[in-house]
């Protein structure tokens, strides 16, 4: 590593002094190797003229923190989750006039065209909006454009009959080039926005939030905060989804919770 | 010289394909009080059932689990790297799992464990790379050597998938023994204590 415990904290302070950007609760580890990793790629080779670089050149700093926040992902990770949702999920949101979904931490889409298909799948698409939020700018870009490699269609399709889909996977998009695009109309209700987690406040009231793998970057205090800002985003009996290895463990709100499947970590604001 | 057995705060180790069968000869003998936690990044195919954890717990004595998110480190445990997610040890010495790119094909990736466990633990720290079919590891095991560990390649020799220990090895490591030999010395660090 190219620098000590002590000046990467002061340098995670001063980022967030300057740029209000707060990655002062992420678990280090994994913050620690992309600036390592920041650093090898720009040839920066002392952490002091990193430090200076970020807060002189706003440019700079923006590539930052596209590299900092970038995750990867693919369409109905955990195949097994989004049949549970199907299953446990769909149905009750079926009861609901009108559907709204906050995908936080949606990265480069992959997660919203599968809720996408599924809702579309049981008639509720018409009917649902879908918030889908990141931190990282350049994410949701790619998230909008939802231009996907043509390469991995193969191991979507597998996700996506495993998760229970029964049509042909291709009918959602149109491949051209090595590359495919996503139909139109599972965009149609899509709210695309920037959020930040760490910062930010609940800007509505949703029937299921989705947040997979996103909680694993952060320490507990951070996790504890967010799940709040979960329930208080949530209508009564709102569902909340979380990555495979997530769990309410070491939240406040645990109680507030009930398991809905508990494998898939899916979880009901009961009270 | 080897180091005091009091200096190690814990074992990491690394392997791939034919990796279990190691495993066991190495775990298997150390008591349920072992005094230095080890964790373990083992590639391994995400979605199937494989039953790791399991299979190496029917024969050993040492607790064996798979990694929890922000679980406290401590004796007395083994620790493996869930498929799918990248491991990480943290400054006060709990785990983190991420699910990054996957580093030279690979998720968990031991070198990603490897680093983060050399800045956590320093010269207290023991790292083993088993036999293997990449070079995934040589990498994080130079990291090890160089904040001070100990670092021990299995001999290629006697390795069912040499390349691994040999990618290692070529970065230079301190020791390079056989399983036997790696057994004795784990087991030594118990007696020391």
């Amino acid at each position: 590593m190219n620098f000590d415990n002590k000046e990467f904290k002061e340098l995670l302070e001063s980022i967030r002094y300057v740029y209000g950007y707060d990655f002062t609760d992420y678990a280090e580890a994994s913050v620690k190797r992309r600036v390592n990793q920041f650093m090898t790629n720009r040839k920066i080779t002392e952490f002091e003229k990193l430090g200076k670089i970020l807060l002189q050149d706003e440019k700079i700093f923006e590539e930052f923190v596209q590299e900092v926040s970038v995750t990867v992902t693919e369409m109905f990770r955990d195949p097994t989750f989004y049949k549970s949702l199907r299953e446990n999920v769909l149905k009750r949101l079926a009861t609901y006039p009108f559907i709204k979904v906050w995908i936080a931490g949606c990265a480069t889409g992959e997660e919203i065209y599968s809720i996408a298909i599924l809702l579309h799948e049981e008639g509720l698409l018409n009917r649902s909006v879908i918030y889908a939020t990141d931190i990282n700018q350049k994410s949701l870009q790619i998230a909008r454009d939802a231009v996907y490699p043509l390469e991995y269609m193969k191991n979507y399709t597998a996700n996506y009959q495993k998760a229970g889909g029964t049509r042909a996977f291709s009918e959602y998009y149109k491949a051209k080039y090595n590359s495919v695009m996503f139909d139109r109309s599972l965009k149609q209700n899509i709210v695309f926005s920037p959020h930040n987690l760490a910062v930010d406040n609940s800007f509505n009231e949703f029937q299921l939030v989705i947040c997979r793998n996103v909680l694993i970057y952060f320490n507990q205090q951070l996790q504890n905060k967010v799940i709040s800002l979960f329930y208080e985003s949530l209508c009564p009996f709102g569902f909340l989804g979380l990555g495979s290895k997530e769990s309410l463990l070491f939240c406040d709100k645990k109680k507030n919770f009930e398991e809905i499947d508990r494998k898939e970590k899916i979880f009901m604001k009961s009270k | 010289m080897l180091k005091k057995a009091q200096q190690y705060k814990a074992i990491v180790i690394g392997t791939s394909a034919g990796g279990l069968f190691v495993l066991f000869d190495l775990l298997k003998q150390l008591p349920a009080d072992y005094p230095i936690p080890i964790i373990i990044v083992q590639h391994r195919a995400k979605d199937q059932r494989d039953l790791l954890e399991e299979i190496l717990q029917s024969r050993c004595r040492i607790c064996i689990r798979q990694a929890e998110e922000k679980e406290n480190i401590s004796a007395g445990n083994v620790y493996i790297a869930p498929p799918d997610y990248h491991l990480l040890i943290e400054n006060d010495y709990t785990l983190s799992l991420s699910d990054d790119a996957h580093v030279r094909y690979s998720r968990p990736s031991i070198d990603v464990l490897f680093e983060s466990a050399a800045f956590a633990y320093g010269p207290a720290l023991i790292g083993i790379i088993l036999t293997g079919a990449n070079s995934d590891g040589a990498a994080g095991l130079a990291t090890i050597k160089k904040e001070g560990g100990v670092t021990i390649a299995q001999d290629p020799k006697e390795a069912a998938f040499p390349m691994m220990p040999e990618a290692a090895i070529k970065k230079g490591v301190d020791y390079i023994w056989t399983i036997e030999k790696i057994s004795t010395f784990l087991l030594e660090q118990a007696d020391t204590k």
